[in-house]
């Protein structure tokens, strides 16, 4: 019996391997960076908030303290989101009238707290402590960008894993002088890297430890 | 109305078709067990054996398989009526889209701030406050833990006397109470919805009626009642109506303190004993370390003198503990000797005792003859009584009769041991009752038409009260009925108005602790729902409604002399809400006069053990006589002999068993008192001879979703005289078996020497004895492992001392609290799921006259851990601080290290088994600790979230994070009651776990694997006398 197919149809069948091949490698590339998109993480997406808040205006024009709302975030795991009283030693003076304002001041007068909406929301199997960070001298722009140019709150990375660990595996990239944490401006001098292991050993960071799964999963 | 105090009926599996032959045996699935076989087994072997359970001593075919499964048949199936086949069909579906679960976006979460914030709150740190707990009508001081304004923990309080800081089962799991979604949530009249504003209107008019006639008619039941400012309510009212009655009624409670503190000095006097200074104690049916409001300072107090001697700096005297009880509970279960008695007996060797050291009561009916149940004891307890006059102590359960009581005064006065460790105060109860005549007369009067407004307050008489009595039928009676509780039980049922009542961390007021001292009852949390605290439905009986409970219990301490000033009142009182006691309130030695005693009729008849029975009723050591029966973490903590859980039984000892020709689960017809229930027969060595124990509590209509239709209610076989055991029962076999679920086979160690044991004398002469008699030491370098760099500065380990646990399980329910660990159920316990992180194994070394040892088994954190090895995704592996870390999200669930895991120490969700609806319960989580989901290992992570934090606060404040060698305790630590479980860094030479592991008693179990655990055990060691053989 004659073959069933031509012998110039070979083509097809080692072709349709290196495709199907192809489409499997690409499935799952597709399926490991999806995570990595913007649209997943939320990068740069603002969130619906109850009263537009504007960092770059409070800080930038300002001149506000991280802290000065942020309370906690030296002595708790959380950074603290300011009570609507924090507002109003403020808005009770300026900006009374402004209808942009009305829900800041309908919360101080019925003693309904505003519902704010996170943005950086880490998953709930994950402990992350502000204070440790801070002391260690990670600053606030390092992992949530420069706030100070936001007029509406943003994520500026993914807080995927991959990001947590590339500076649990390495905090000299990153570390900066305690007295600089809370400091927008501060950018990571050239030789970085450098300055970053010495403080690396002067705040005692015991960078093996940092990896271990307990250190963050509880 | 009335058929609500039937018993309610126990599901019983129908037993299989048999053909005949061996109609008991054949007709039970499980195996006759063969006792007579089992007493050869045991005789033939040499040295010392433990066993756990009858089962594994048997060799049964059940045993084996248990053993031989890694978990028993069917607990891998993840669904009942679920095949292998169907799974497979759905596996493939979900396999497609499984990589695609890590892709959800997560849902958007809001944050939402105070708008005026409190001072002293730091969000994502906890508070902890000073309040104070009821066990027994008494005060434990307790801290309690709250997360922005939520309780989630309870723990002792240090600075209270009751408590020194630990707690007990029923302490640590009150928390889940106040979260309970069936708690009542409203107020009720007549079955319908009502409020708080109409039950007082609804009262004006009965009130009104009352007053008039100067209080007759008017009726108050409450339980045991201990705080001053519920006190001064009632007698408030009781002065402004003459002729209304206030009558108590506890079904826990024993009556034969207080009748026997009567019978003996004729006033009311409240004993407490000071075991810290006793070299000798004999307890005579009296679970000293377990019941009772004063238990965890009995149990801390006897300890720490016994791990003095064995591992403190300063030596001390051992102390020595004998005890003589009808059931096998955790106070015996540490006694260096230890008898299984009927209580005819123990009354009889009591006044053997008494006889021999020269005490000689009168006898109404003849003294009973000198006790002839073991010469060698009676001989070896009264020599070493009498050589310790003044430092030592007769102890009496609560329990017994008021006769024995009274003997028990006679004997301690007459060693000299009152004002030394023996205490009499004034009463701690406002108004000490006999609670049982207190019933009685309360059903009396109501019979008779004689009752026109019964306030109920905080009981459930209808369920709790002895059947005879028929409470439920006199009820009828009563032309306006109130209830107050917690939950809509079998009396709110029966009741006009239903009144939701507080949980005490939702409601001021006050206590007194079993020393006198006051605490007041400070809430954490505005009531969740409309609920109202006793003191507020007592004020509408005063007319006084509407002011804050607050004022009440200011008002009650601002008019007391121990507040001299208005101006130094606020500073006062302060301070006391802070350290959780009001200063000055404890009771001082009362004198009291010791009158001659006459025994009553019956006293120490010992039973017939050939012809004759006697059934002993008890609370549940965890759900008292029933009024937290909807409590879960307590239904599922295994009793800390028996090893059962959500169930009660008949519990008998084998040579009981076999004379009745009964086994395991087998049900039997208990009559007694007129009542009848069906229980299944559990056989527990060391049992008395001839005594049926059985535990109430159980068999509620009314508790709520977990506790309803659980076991059998015991309360039916009660006598309304108040007694608590009675030879007056038949037993009658049947046919039938019901299953029940005990933990104790679960997880076998095969009989390796994982308990190890001695005596002091032993000890003293070969203080390596631990190691040289038992097991095998390895050379630790010879290994597979990866090493792994333990240069971190601290290294956690963990010391648990076997000479002072007792089995009572305050570590598995406060490792509960603090890890969110779930319930799962009866039936999933059957199949061996149970989740605790802590079990606590039991050991028994004889058929019939058995020692008892506990082994907690933890996590062990081995340096190799088998486990690490064989996870295919690492979801578990070595910390630098020596710890096994868990990583639930990582998990896919292959339970490869459950299976390679030496201890069994590894807990997988076969099911969801955390509840994800109730909005309740999610608040009471506790919020450091991830909650986990079906198909993930858990296991004990040493309160890693505890290390966690202690690290971060010490590396901000001093860099290098190094953590005090004592600084951490993990909950289980917290919780133990006699400092058993010690937890510390290993890198400090000064932490008492470091100085533990140094001791020669310190041994690993299953260290022939090279596992290196760095949880470690103390041999345990008894302090016997040597003149019992």
């Amino acid at each position: 019996m004659a073959q069933v197919f031509h012998r110039s149809i070979n083509w097809v069948a080692k072709f349709s391997i290196i495709a199907i091949l192809g489409v499997v490698g690409g499935l799952f590339s597709i399926l490991l960076n999806i995570n990595r998109l913007d649209y997943v993480s939320g990068v740069g997406v603002a969130r619906d908030q109850p009263v537009p808040f504007s960092h770059k205006h409070h800080v930038t024009g300002m001149g506000l303290d991280c802290r000065y709302c942020h309370t906690s975030v030296e002595t708790s795991a959380f950074a603290g989101l300011p009570p609507v009283e924090t507002c109003m030693t403020c808005h009770s003076l300026i900006w009374t009238e402004a209808p942009l304002l009305e829900p800041v001041r309908a919360a101080f007068r019925d003693d309904v707290p505003l519902q704010w909406t996170r943005v950086h929301d880490l998953p709930d199997f994950v402990y992350f402590k502000h204070n440790i960070h801070v002391s260690k001298g990670i600053g606030c722009s390092t992992c949530h960008g420069a706030v100070d140019q936001m007029p509406l709150m943003k994520k500026a990375e993914t807080l995927n894993m991959e990001w947590c660990l590339s500076c649990h595996r390495n905090p000299a990239q990153f570390i900066r002088p305690r007295d600089r944490v809370f400091d927008v401006n501060w950018t990571p001098p050239d030789d970085q890297e450098l300055r970053g292991q010495q403080l690396v050993k002067d705040y005692d960071v015991r960078v093996s430890q940092l990896t271990d799964c307990s250190v963050c999963h509880l | 109305m009335t058929d609500l105090v039937s018993t309610p009926q126990l599901s019983i599996d129908a037993a299989p078709e048999a053909g005949v032959g061996d109609m008991a045996d054949a007709r039970f699935s499980r195996k006759r067990l063969d006792l007579p076989q089992l007493r050869k087994t045991l005789s033939g072997q040499s040295g010392q054996q433990y066993w756990r359970s009858l089962d594994e001593l048997a060799e049964s075919g059940e045993f084996r398989q248990l053993l031989e499964r890694e978990f028993p048949e069917n607990a891998s199936e993840w669904n009942e009526g679920f095949e292998r086949r169907n799974f497979l069909k759905l596996m493939g579906a979900s396999l497609a889209f499984g990589g695609l679960t890590g892709c959800t976006i997560q849902p958007e979460e809001k944050i939402v701030p105070w708008v005026r914030a409190p001072e002293n709150v730091i969000p994502g740190r906890p508070v902890y406050y000073a309040t104070a707990i009821a066990v027994d009508g008494a005060a434990v001081g307790l801290l309690a833990e709250s997360h922005m304004g939520r309780p989630t923990k309870l723990d002792g309080n240090p600075q209270h006397p009751a408590s020194l800081g630990a707690s007990h089962p029923t302490v640590q799991a009150a928390i889940l109470d106040l979260y309970d979604p069936d708690r009542s949530q409203t107020v009720k009249n007549a079955g319908r919805i009502s409020t708080w504003g109409g039950f007082i209107s609804g009262m004006a008019p009965p009130l009104a009626s009352i007053q008039a006639k100067k209080g007759a008619g008017l009726r108050i039941l409450t339980g045991s009642v201990t705080s001053p400012t519920l006190g001064s309510q009632l007698e408030g009212i009781l002065k402004s109506l003459p002729e209304a009655r206030w009558h108590q009624y506890d079904p826990a409670r024993g009556d034969g303190a207080e009748l026997g503190a009567q019978q003996a000095f004729g006033e009311s006097v409240h004993t407490h004993y000071d075991l810290a200074l006793a070299d000798v104690v004999l307890s005579l049916d009296a679970d000293l370390f377990l019941a009772g409001p004063a238990a965890m300072r009995y149990a801390r107090d006897f300890m720490q003198r016994r791990t003095q001697s064995l591992h403190g700096s300063t030596a001390s005297i051992p102390n020595r503990l004998y005890v003589a009880e009808t059931s096998p509970s955790s106070t015996g279960s540490i006694a260096d000797h230890r008898l299984g008695l009927d209580t005819g007996s123990i009354e009889a060797l009591a006044a053997a005792i008494a006889a021999r050291l020269g005490v000689a009561p009168g006898f109404t009916s003849g003294a009973p003859a000198d006790w002839a149940g073991s010469p060698e004891w009676l001989d070896a307890v009264v020599d070493d009584l009498a050589a310790h006059r003044g430092t030592s102590a007769v102890i009496v359960g609560a329990h017994q009769s008021a006769s024995l009581h009274a003997l028990a005064h006679a004997i301690n006065e007459t060693l000299g041991n009152v004002g030394h460790t023996v205490h009499y105060t004034a009463p701690v109860d406002v108004l000490p009752a006999d609670h049982a005549a207190s019933l009685r007369d309360l059903v009396l009067d109501m019979s008779a038409g004689q009752v026109e407004l019964l306030l109920i307050l905080g009981s459930n008489p209808v369920y709790d009260a002895p059947a005879e009595l028929k409470f439920a039928a006199a009820m009828d009676k009563v032309a306006f009925r109130v209830h107050l509780g917690s939950y809509e039980d079998e009396t709110s049922q029966l009741c006009h108005w239903h009144v939701p009542q507080s949980h005490f961390l939702e409601s001021w007021s006050d206590l007194r602790a079993y020393d006198g001292s006051v605490s007041v009852v400070q809430p954490l949390i505005r009531p969740l729902y409309p609920t109202q605290s006793v003191h507020e439905v007592i004020a509408v009986v005063a007319g006084a409604s509407g002011k804050p409970v607050l004022d009440m219990v200011k008002e009650r301490w601002a008019a007391d002399p121990l507040f001299a000033s208005d101006l130094a009142f606020e500073t006062t009182w302060q301070k006391a809400l802070h350290d959780g006691l009001i200063p000055g309130t404890a009771l001082g030695d009362k004198p009291v006069q010791l009158r001659p005693l006459t025994m009553l009729a019956g006293f120490g008849r010992v039973l017939d053990v050939e012809e004759g029975f006697e059934l002993s009723l008890r609370p549940d050591p965890y759900l008292g006589a029933g009024s937290v029966s909807n409590n879960g973490w307590l239904q599922e903590t295994p009793r800390p002999v028996q090893k059962l859980t959500w169930d009660n039984a008949a519990i008998v000892s084998p040579a009981t068993a076999e004379r009745l020709g009964v086994t395991n689960e087998q049900v039997v017809t208990l009559n007694a008192a007129g009542g009848q229930v069906d229980a299944p027969i559990w056989i527990v060595p060391g049992q008395a001879e001839g005594v049926i124990s059985t535990h109430l509590g159980y068999g509620r209509t009314h508790s709520g979703r977990v506790g309803n239709g659980v076991g059998f209610n015991a309360a039916v076989l009660r006598s309304a005289s108040g007694g608590w055991s009675t030879t007056d029962v038949s037993v009658i076999k049947t046919f039938q078996q019901y299953k029940l679920a005990c933990t104790q086979d679960h997880q076998s160690m095969e009989g390796r020497d994982l308990v190890r044991q001695g005596t002091i004398e032993h000890f003293q002469q070969d203080p390596r004895f631990a190691h040289e008699d038992f097991g095998h030491e390895f050379p630790a370098e010879l290994t597979l492992y990866d090493q792994h760099d333990f240069s971190a500065p601290n290294q956690w380990g963990m010391a648990i001392d076997l000479s002072a646990c007792m089995g009572c399980n305050a570590c598995a329910v406060a490792c509960q609290s603090e890890n969110n660990i779930p319930v799962v159920g009866k039936e999933q316990v059957l199949n061996g799921r149970e989740m605790a992180w802590i079990r606590i194994d039991r050991y028994f070394s004889d058929l019939d006259k058995p020692e008892i040892l506990h082994q907690p088994i933890p996590c062990q954190q081995c340096e190799n851990a088998p486990c690490e090895l064989v996870c295919p995704v690492t979801a578990t592996s070595h910390s630098e601080e020596g710890l096994n870390d868990m990583v639930y999200n990582r998990c896919v669930g292959t339970r490869y290290c459950s299976n390679n895991c030496p201890y069994k120490v590894r807990r997988f969700n076969f099911l969801q088994y955390v509840d994800r609806e109730s909005e309740t319960l999610k608040m009471g989580r506790n919020p450091d600790v991830t909650v986990r989901a079906r198909g993930v290992m858990e296991k004990c992570t040493y309160c890693v979230q505890r290390i966690n934090s202690a690290r971060i606060d010490a590396k901000v404040a001093n860099g290098e994070g190094r953590v005090g060698g004592d600084a951490v305790k993990t909950a289980c630590q917290q919780a133990c009651p006699t400092g058993a479980i010690v937890f510390g860094n290993l890198t400090d030479d000064q932490s008492q776990v470091t100085r533990l592991k140094k001791s020669p008693l310190n041994y690993g179990i299953l260290t022939d694997l090279n596992t290196k655990p760095r949880t470690t055990y103390l041999a345990r060691v008894k302090n016997p006398n040597p003149k019992i053989g």
